[in-house]
């Protein structure tokens, strides 16, 4: 089993630790609904040391990341990351990624559980290339601080401004000697940062940054994968392994926004047919009637039938109400939709409503 | 963690509460603890049967849904309503104020099988 650079100090601040594609990561410290709600509130840290970290160079790199990537990724400045994904030939979802253009290098920031995958990917389509990759992810330490807290708390911890690093926009830094990068994006639907940082500097880090962690009062408090999950769901950002997978590709999953079908990339003639046919199914956002949660895999039923199958859920901690995604026919999928869910030998009725469920006022 | 010795303890960590032949059930602290945060409780129809080794109920947590087993067979005396609003007494008190369903027992003697509080406490540990 992997274990992150941090991991002592998860045990040490008592985290519940759980198996997470292959590595020993901290589900939760104090409780997944405290966590979630200081996180909304304050500012909460999250080891995301598990995702994989690929760094590519060679002259052909960007023509290799224009050509797996969903989304344009062929302008890109030094200093900006974008969101997008990975498809085979037929549109089914490899995994969701975000590049990132440093000066002389790109970074793909993968899901843990696809990094052999992904990695086995760009090999087989840099062969023949001037593209050399580099797994840093056992080298590196990846922390993500989120909340309205968070934007003053980093400034005041690493002694920089961060009033001109946009959204989905990163910079270099030192701390001590040592070099990291920091970006603006995240997983919570809160402002924040990730930081990426050699394994060995963040455990310098910690001690400052967790010291924080312990008192009632604190700003900063430790949170985990749990959190992570229910902050994610609220914010209507998708999960690979549940909104996102390999039997389906990112329209259905109502990802559009990151693929652009005016440039080739591998998958781009099966989703241009595919929208050209109209979309037979669809992920949507679902509002529960009372207070069970819809686990992943439940039936969404209509009129008798089976249209669909729930795909997340979760009792939402911020909006007080059952949330849940779920993949529907396309004829169940338009807002206001009247549809259910089915509990065993119960069906729960739901509502077909707008995702993104909690956004952050601008 | 405390686990009270009034009482007997199954192997899927419910609490059986024995006063003549009615039997008050729950599930324990530490499952409660495992489940973490506990959003929902969906319990029984009061006067419904329920057989021994089957479901009398459902524990959703935030990462999880479980079942609640019955040991014994017997017919539902009363449900907790309180956890209908308060699902989160079964994590602050689940032996007492998190007490789940109380049951007319038919047959006591399943509950023999069952663990008393030194057993569960090694089971756990």
């Amino acid at each position: 089993m992997n274990q992150s650079p941090l991991h002592n100090y998860h045990v040490k601040l008592g985290a519940r630790m759980v198996d997470f594609a292959g590595w020993s990561m901290p589900v939760m410290y104090r409780g997944i609904i405290d966590e979630h709600n200081h996180t909304r509130t304050k500012c909460s840290l999250f080891d995301v040391s598990h995702m994989g970290r690929l760094y590519l160079t060679g002259s052909d790199t960007e023509a290799l990341l224009q050509h797996v990537c969903t989304r344009n990724v062929g302008d890109m400045a030094v200093g900006l990351s974008r969101y997008t994904h990975v498809c085979r030939e037929d549109g089914g979802i490899l995994d969701d990624v975000i590049v990132s253009r440093f000066e002389d290098q790109y970074l793909v920031v993968c899901n843990a559980s696809n990094r052999q995958k992904i990695t086995d990917w760009l090999n087989k389509h840099a062969a023949g290339k001037d593209v050399q990759m580099t797994d840093r992810t056992m080298e590196t330490a990846m922390i993500a601080l989120q909340g309205p807290e968070a934007i003053p708390q980093v400034q005041k911890l690493l002694n920089i401004d961060l009033s001109d690093l946009k959204r989905y926009h990163f910079q270099t830094g030192s701390y001590f000697t040592f070099k990291y990068a920091i970006f603006r994006s995240g997983y919570t639907g809160e402002d924040g940062v990730e930081l990426i940082l050699p394994a060995g500097i963040v455990k310098l880090a910690m001690p400052a940054l967790m010291g924080m962690g312990n008192g009632d009062d604190a700003v900063i408090k430790p949170a985990g994968l749990g959190a992570r999950d229910s902050l994610r769901l609220e914010a209507g950002m998708p999960l690979y392994g549940h909104e996102l997978t390999e039997d389906w590709d990112s329209l259905t999953a109502r990802q559009g926004w990151c693929v652009h079908l005016d440039k080739d990339f591998i998958g781009a003639d099966a989703m241009r047919e595919k929208k050209q046919a109209g979309l037979s199914r669809k992920i949507v956002g679902l509002k529960l009637e009372g207070r069970r949660t819809a686990r992943q895999g439940f039936e969404v039923r209509s009129g008798g039938e089976t249209i669909g199958q729930v795909t997340s859920g979760v009792l939402s901690p911020t909006l007080g109400c059952s949330l849940a995604m779920a993949l529907v026919n396309i004829d169940h999928s338009k807002e206001g939709t009247e549809l259910s869910i089915q509990f065993g030998a119960k069906e729960v009725p739901a509502t077909v409503v707008k995702i993104p469920f909690y956004k952050l006022a601008s | 963690m405390s686990v009270p010795n009034d009482r007997k303890y199954s192997d899927s960590h419910e609490w059986y509460l024995v006063d003549g032949n009615i039997v008050t059930m729950g599930i324990t602290q530490f499952a409660a603890e495992e489940l973490t945060d506990i959003t929902y409780v969906e319990l029984p129809a009061v006067g419904s049967e329920c057989s021994a080794g089957a479901a009398v109920g459902e524990i959703e947590s935030v990462k999880a849904t479980s079942d609640l087993i019955c040991a014994i067979s017997g017919k539902i005396l009363a449900v907790n309503d309180e956890l209908a609003e308060h699902p989160e007494l079964v994590n602050d008190d689940a032996h007492n104020r998190g007490w789940m369903v109380k049951i007319e027992a038919a047959d006591l003697s399943p509950l023999d099988e069952l663990m008393d509080a030194g057993a569960y406490n090694e089971h756990i540990s």
